[in-house]
This record gives structure tokens, sequence and C-alpha cells, in this order.
């Protein structure tokens, strides 16, 4: 498992741009699936299983896309000026490297600080792709970059750039392999645009028509000295979500996940998130109405280009989904 | 057979003609929320082609030609009808009105300007107290809106009523290769489409939607793009050019877009990260033809693309604008140049264009 988390982090994949992400997870998972397909937007859509009497049509959903940064401008020495694609905090930025998607690499830079106690915007801040002038810039503008940093391995924590989501798409590919018997229609979803405003599971939802969602994501941590205050902890298991900023869980599914976890006796937390969400607050709201909810796995420095896992969080979050799957879904 | 339905080699020209249209065009009120100055205009420079009308529920005008041969290719071209202005909200004496903004204008602009209030342009303007009068003080604040008004006179009190809606009162005129006017965003971009319609290729069903209310939140491209169910969409639009130099004489990084560089592609903004088949595409279309472009700055801003690219299962887009700079303001000017390349590119990509477009997966080439 270590291997393909590895595999997924270390791949380019910004909003808009999660192609070579999608043609690893196809080749992951193409001897297992009965059906796939990527639609319109990006979204790679794949089925396992067929409906049989007790089951349901569900639609499982983790984002393949990672926050990054896109080029604005190229200034006269080859700087390249940058935006920000989802939630960068400038503060993570300066002295961060970046790959853009036609292999450029580069350093990020500062302006001179107007004073020592005001942070930076992302308006201040530059990438020095080693150029020297506008002609041998290998970027231009409208190029698209991720941050770079190979895995830390540090034994049962994992360190690295988009664990947000692509830990959960690690999770989704082992489930999806797993799973053997079902009485359910299951959709893998591997959704674009998340960082972005949600976008990929919003159109991907309307052509599944599922009817229930799970979505799996990462979520926030309370477990770091003076941090946030939240119950969550890094290694306490999956975190069954009851509510984040957008999205109230329907309890009936909250109920089901803790049935599931406790019968199969799986470490587990249950989280509020206050702020930020997760496709499944599009799915929910799907043409009529979908019954929604989240299986978390829990991050610490979310939107860092070191995002911190817990390995066994992450066994544990395939084995609920998997005991979730298994046994008909009554709500 | 249409006989408009002939494509010709060469693009549409930007002539007389459609620069007095774009007249009659910029000098109509179209206010979000009451298009139909706007859309009277656009229905009758189209019907005579059209192979179907519709006027939908919420007032966008979708115009559609049709194709030639089986299965076509499903292309949407939105272009918005609507212009930010004002909303009288509330009489008082003397021909004095309280109003609120629609749409994205900045109080900054508007002590002083002249408006067009209503139906029939009545004159008004938005009053602020004469130099002579205000104080230092006074000087160094913006005034809020609620201490202002729009003035239609002693014996205009019964030229307005509340909901009516008023527009930046700007009368269209040239300067040399530029063009000066009001509602440019988006009156380029409506004069532009009906251009693509009145020389619509054979092979393409193309879908033209004149869409309402984009300036407070794409709300009629929403409804427009779920009764089409188009293949692929392209938003028209204009996007604000500022490129101005900096007052330090440092290089300007900001501009958004360049007068006199072509049409503006958008990579991603605020509402949309564009299909990047369509960008590479255009891009293509552009180069083969010689016709020059720019990439717009990514970043914020939006078009009817961030709705449409989320209807139903998903609709492959992009946005093409026209660089002008001003934009939201009592005038805006543009280059006759970027709108004529604008139409070029446009006019080129639906010629060009087949469904092999779609058949690879979304991803870069």
């Amino acid at each position: 498992m270590k291997e393909l988390i590895k595999k997924l982090v270390e791949c380019i994949g910004p909003s808009g741009f999660e192609h070579i992400v999608r043609d690893v997870i196809k080749d992951e998972i193409a001897p297992f699936v009965d059906e796939m397909h990527v639609d319109a937007l990006g979204n790679l859509i794949a089925r396992k299983g067929t409906r049989k009497e007790s089951g349901l049509r569900v639609m499982l959903s983790a984002h393949m896309d990672e926050i990054g940064i896109i080029a604005t401008h190229i200034d006269e020495n080859g700087f390249v000026r940058f935006t920000t694609v989802g939630g960068v905090f400038p503060r993570n930025c300066p002295g961060g490297r970046v790959r853009f998607m036609n292999g450029a690499q580069g350093v990020i830079g500062t302006e001179r600080a107007e004073s020592a106690d005001k942070a930076y915007t992302i308006e201040q801040l530059f990438i020095d792709v080693g150029a020297s002038s506008r002609t041998d810039c290998p970027v231009k503008v409208g190029d698209v970059a991720a941050f770079d940093r190979p895995m830390l391995d540090l034994g049962n924590r994992l360190v690295a750039k988009a664990m947000d989501d692509r830990i959960s798409v690690a999770a989704q590919i082992e489930t999806l392999r797993r799973l053997k018997d079902t009485p359910h229609e299951v959709y893998f979803v591997f959704s674009v645009q998340e960082e972005v405003g949600l976008r990929g599971a919003t159109t991907a939802a309307y052509g599944v028509d599922p009817d229930v969602g799970i979505a799996v994501d990462i979520t926030m941590t309370g477990d770091t000295p003076r941090g946030t205050k939240m119950e969550v902890a890094l290694g306490k298991g999956p975190a069954i979500k009851v509510r984040d900023g957008r999205m109230l869980s329907d309890p009936r599914l909250v109920k089901l996940m803790v049935e599931a976890a406790e019968k199969a006796g799986i470490p587990y937390q249950m989280e509020v998130l206050e702020g930020g969400t997760t496709d499944a607050s599009v799915i929910q709201l799907t043409r009529a109405g979908v019954p929604s909810g989240c299986v978390s796995i829990p991050c610490r420095y979310v939107h860092s280009p070191s995002e911190m896992v817990d390995i066994r969080d992450v066994e544990h979050a395939v084995r609920l989904l998997l005991e979730i799957l298994s046994n008909p879904i009554l709500l | 057979m249409n006989p408009n339905s002939q494509p010709s080699a060469r693009p549409p020209a930007v002539g007389a003609r459609q620069i007095a249209l774009l007249e009659k065009l910029s000098n109509a009120c179209a206010v979000s929320g009451d298009e139909s100055e706007v859309r009277r205009i656009v229905l009758d420079e189209l019907k005579p082609v059209a192979d179907e009308i519709k006027h939908d529920a919420l007032g966008n005008l979708l115009v559609i030609r049709k194709a030639h041969v089986e299965q076509p290719l499903k292309v949407m071209i939105v272009a918005h009808m609507d212009e930010v202005g004002f909303m009288i909200v509330d009489k008082e004496e003397g021909g004095l009105f309280r109003f609120e903004l629609v749409g994205g204008v900045s109080k900054s602009h508007l002590a002083g300007k002249a408006v067009w209030v209503g139906e029939k342009h009545h004159n008004g303007v938005i009053g602020a107290k004469a130099i002579h009068l205000v104080s230092p003080e006074e000087q160094k604040n913006p005034i809020s809106i609620e201490n202002l008004r729009i003035d239609m006179g002693p014996g205009g009190a019964d030229n307005a009523r509340v909901g009516d809606r008023a527009a930046f009162a700007t009368s269209f005129r040239r300067a040399g290769p530029s063009l000066i006017g009001k509602a440019l965003d988006n009156r380029l971009g409506v004069a532009t489409l009906i251009e693509l319609v009145k020389h619509a290729p054979g092979h393409i069903e193309l879908q033209a939607a004149f869409t309402v209310q984009e300036e407070i939140g794409a709300r009629g491209a929403i409804v427009a793009a779920y009764a089409l169910q188009p293949d692929l969409a392209i938003a028209l639009d204009s996007t604000p050019a500022y490129d101005l130099p900096d007052w330090d004489g440092q290089e300007n990084t900001r501009y958004n877009t360049r007068l006199g560089f072509g049409p503006a592609i958008y990579v991603a903004d605020a509402g949309t990260i564009s299909d990047p088949r369509l960008v590479s595409f255009l891009t293509a279309v552009a180069e083969k033809y010689r016709i020059p472009y720019q990439i717009r700055q990514p970043g914020g801003g939006g078009t009817d693309a961030g709705v449409v690219h989320r209807s139903r299962g998903g609709v492959p887009s992009v946005s093409v604008s026209i660089p002008g700079r001003y934009a939201h303001t009592p005038a805006g000017l543009c280059r006759i140049s970027d709108w004529r390349h604008t139409l070029a590119l446009l006019y080129h990509a639906l010629q060009d264009i087949t469904p092999s477009i779609l058949e690879s997966e979304r991803r870069m080439p």
C-alpha cells in the first residue's frame, strides 16, 4: 500500500489537470472493475458489482486533484509570477519547490519584505526557474504546476504533498480491489476539480445518479501543539463525518457507519469539522437529493507541501468501506 | 437550403455595418433582469437566418442554426446581453430617487455621472455636491451609496418608479482605431455572436445563447445550458485590459489582458478551468490562420462558462474575450482589431471543429 501511495502522491495533478493521476489509477484498477469511463470533465468513473435485490446504487468519491499554482506573467528577467489553484497559503510558499506539467522545475522566491511582521501575499511571490530572460524561460502564461516533494516514510506516519486527497484515492483503489461480494452497484468515482469548488463531483453525481453518496477525503486534526481544537487525532481510526462547513451527513448513514465499525471491531472517531467540505456536499444536492456522508482520513498540516497521515487509519478506512459496501444499506 | 449556410473561406468583416450594430447595442440599456431592449435588437438581426429561436422563461434568447448532417456536434456559444447598472428603490421629493447597484459597479465611479432611466431612457444624473461646497474633510472619504441620489430634475418625478433600471448615459463613439462606449462588456460579445450565427457552418449545430443576468451571478446561463445540452461550449465575453504603465516605472505584471494583442483565451479564472482540449484547439486555429491571440492572465473573474461547464453531466468549456479597458465604468474602450480577430478566430474555429475533438479524454495535448 505504501508503494501505491508513493506513486499517487508523487504525481502532478493540480485541479483541471488530473490526467497523469488518472492514468495511474486506471492501470491499478483495470483488472478489478466491471466497467469504467471518463466523463466530460475528466472524472474517472468505475463500476463494480451489479445491483441485487437488497442493493443500491452507491457512489464513492475521492478527488484526484491537488492544490497548485498557475503562471500569470513571465517578466523580462524570466521570473514567473503566479496565482493559486485551490487553497494555497502564501505562508507555505517561500522556499518551496514546484514542478510544472511540462517538467520545468523552480523555487519560490519573495520580494523584499515591507515589514517583518507582515505576511506575504501571493502577488509578492515569484518562481525562479533558472531562466534569465523571457525568451529562455521554459514556462509560459497559463502553465500549471504542483508543489514538488518526495514522500517521506516515518513508519506508521507518512508525509507528502497531495495526501489530500491521494490518500483517499489509494483507499478507494484498495477497497475496489478487495471488494468481493456486494449487493450494490458501486461506482468508484475519482473526481476532478474538488479543490476549486467540488466541480467534478457535481457533474459525476449527476451522471451516476446514485441512491447513496459517500465521499472519501481527508479531515483536519486537533492533536498538534496549540493547534485547532478538534476531537480527531492521527492513528485513532477513520473519522465518520457528522458535519462540516457545507454539509450535514445523513444521520441514518452516520449510524450505519458507526454500527458497521463496531460490528467489525474497527477503530473510528466522530468528526465535526467547522470549516471546509468534501465532494459529499454536492452529491447530496444532486437532482432530487442523495443521502450522503463521508469517511475521512485524519491528516495534519493540510494544504501544506508536507501533509501527514497514519497508514493504520488508511487501512482501517478501507476495512470500514468494505464493511459498509458488503452489506445491505438500509436507510 | 438556407443561402447563408454556405460559408466563405474568409471570416466576416468588422466594417461600417457591424460597427453601426455595435453602436445600437451599446446605446441600448439592458441592466441585469431587464434585457428586452438588447434582446429585440438580436431578434431583429437573427430572425431571418435562425432555424429555431426560443425565448426562455428567464429571458434568454436561444438561437439555433441546424446542421446538414446527422447527429452533429452541438456547439454552444454563450454571450450575455445584460450590463451593470442601477435599480431605483425609493422615490423622494422633487425628482430625486434612491438607487441600488446592479452587478459590479464601483462606488467611486458614481458621483456626477449622467444616467438613462427606464425603458424610455429618461435623463438623470447621480448628484454630487459641487466642489465649491465640499469641506476638506468630506473630500477624503468616498461617498456612500446611501448618500447618493439619481436626480431627474424637479419636473422629472413622474419619469421613473421603484423597480426601474438605470444605466450609464454614454453615447457610443469611435476614436480612430478604437471604440468608446458603455456596456462594451458584453455588447462586443453579442455583436460577435450575431455575426457567427449569420455565418454558421453546416456541419455542426450552432447553439447561440444570448443570456440574461450574467453580471449578478451567471443566472441565465444556468438554465440555457440545461435546456440546450451542448457537447461543448464557448463563452464569448469582454474582459478588462489594464495594460497601463505602473506608477513606479516597474514592469506591469498584472494587466489581465492587453489591447491590440487579439482575442484573450482563458486557461483558468475563478469560475472555470478551461478544457485543455479546447484551449489547444483555439490556439492551433489562431496559429493556422495567423490570427494574433493572448492568454488571459489566470486568476479571478468569471464568465458564463462557470455555470455551463457544470451543467448536468458536464460540458467541456472555454472562454474567449475581447479585451476592453475600463469595464463596468461609464465608458469602456476597445480596439476594432481585437474585435475583428476574435470574430475571425471563432469563425475559423467553428469551420474547423469536428467531433474528434472530444474523442480523447480531457487531457493536455
